[in-house]
């Protein structure tokens, strides 16, 4: 095997692992803004993102 | 105080709410200039020379060192996260190890397959069981042990504070590899960039090392950072789906 097997096996070696790493990422943080969208639309809220009532107080 | 006006800065970023503002802010910056500098970097990398007895084969320097470095301060990274779990009770912290261990196991493999292919030519051998290769095999399987821990337990916080401690017993393996080359026989060559007498590497390598370093280092926080916010975001969703099921849950108990 040549030299520039060794160097371009390196170079794809890094690619594929870091192309995975930043798709994971990537589609793990769509997945996760879908069910959040869902949530919301089903009406569920955190307490922090509901919202005031008119007179200002907590409900 | 600017002591006190510090810390208060600080407790603002361990709110997940003000983290995920400052992350939407920062991300799109950190990726371009991630790109950016890998872009230059691989630029300096293909129009550098061979080394003299290397020849080409040196151009596999650039995305091994890097790796190995990441491998290692991604630990470490890890280790000042749990530090932050087990002293400071940080929300942040148990997010912060826990999405940085895929993230350290990653550049480990890189650092362990490039590694393989450049001491195939240069030592005639794919691998040795020696010091430095071994540590880093040990540093692999201790983040694939701890991605399985933090998965395997439902409580978040337990989970958390057990990974804590393995990580910070783990820790000690961060010297042993740092300095395997110093204190033992070893196929892998000494430290020639960081050392106290200053870098032993000739420049026409060690701007395109220091580029690509950059890029390497810039590119996992970027990640490190987008994936806080993804298990952030996911802890968001499950906390909502409790909630739900308790709102379900609450008309029949009235009725009972």
């Amino acid at each position: 095997m040549t030299h520039t097997f060794y160097i371009s096996a390196s170079y794809i070696v890094a690619a594929i692992v870091i192309l995975c790493l930043i798709g994971w990422v990537w589609l793990d943080g769509r997945a996760r803004q879908k069910e959040l969208a869902e949530l919301e639309a089903s009406g569920i809220r955190r307490r922090s993102a509901r919202p005031t009532p008119k007179d200002g107080t907590a409900s | 105080m600017p002591e006190s006006l510090a810390i208060t800065k600080f407790s603002d970023l361990a709110n997940p709410t003000r983290f995920l503002g400052l992350a939407a802010r920062i991300l799109p910056w950190m990726a371009g200039m991630t790109a950016i500098l890998f872009a230059i970097g691989l630029y300096l990398t293909f129009a550098s020379d061979g080394d003299y007895q290397q020849g080409m084969t040196v151009r596999i320097m650039y995305v091994h060192v890097p790796s190995a470095w990441l491998s290692m301060m991604c630990y470490s990274v890890m280790a000042v996260s749990a530090i932050g779990t087990l002293v400071w009770r940080h929300p942040l912290a148990d997010v912060s190890h826990k999405t940085a261990a895929p993230l350290g196991a990653a550049f480990t493999l890189i650092a362990l397959a490039t590694g393989s292919l450049w001491g195939k030519p240069m030592w005639g051998t794919w691998w040795v069981w020696d010091a430095r290769l071994t540590s880093v095999f040990v540093l692999f399987l201790m983040y694939l042990g701890l991605i399985a821990l933090t998965r395997a337990m439902d409580d978040p916080g337990k989970a958390a504070r057990v990974s804590a401690v393995l990580i910070l017993v783990g820790f000690v393996n961060i010297p042993i590899i740092k300095f395997s080359v110093d204190w033992w026989n070893t196929l892998h060559q000494p430290a020639s960039v960081i050392r106290l007498d200053g870098p032993t590497i000739d420049k026409e390598f060690l701007w395109p090392l220091l580029v690509m370093a950059i890029a390497f280092t810039l590119l996992f926080f970027t990640l490190h950072i987008a994936a806080m916010r993804n298990e952030i975001w996911r802890r968001r969703v499950s906390a909502q789906r409790r909630m739900a099921a308790r709102m379900a849950g609450q008309p029949s108990a009235k009725e009972a």
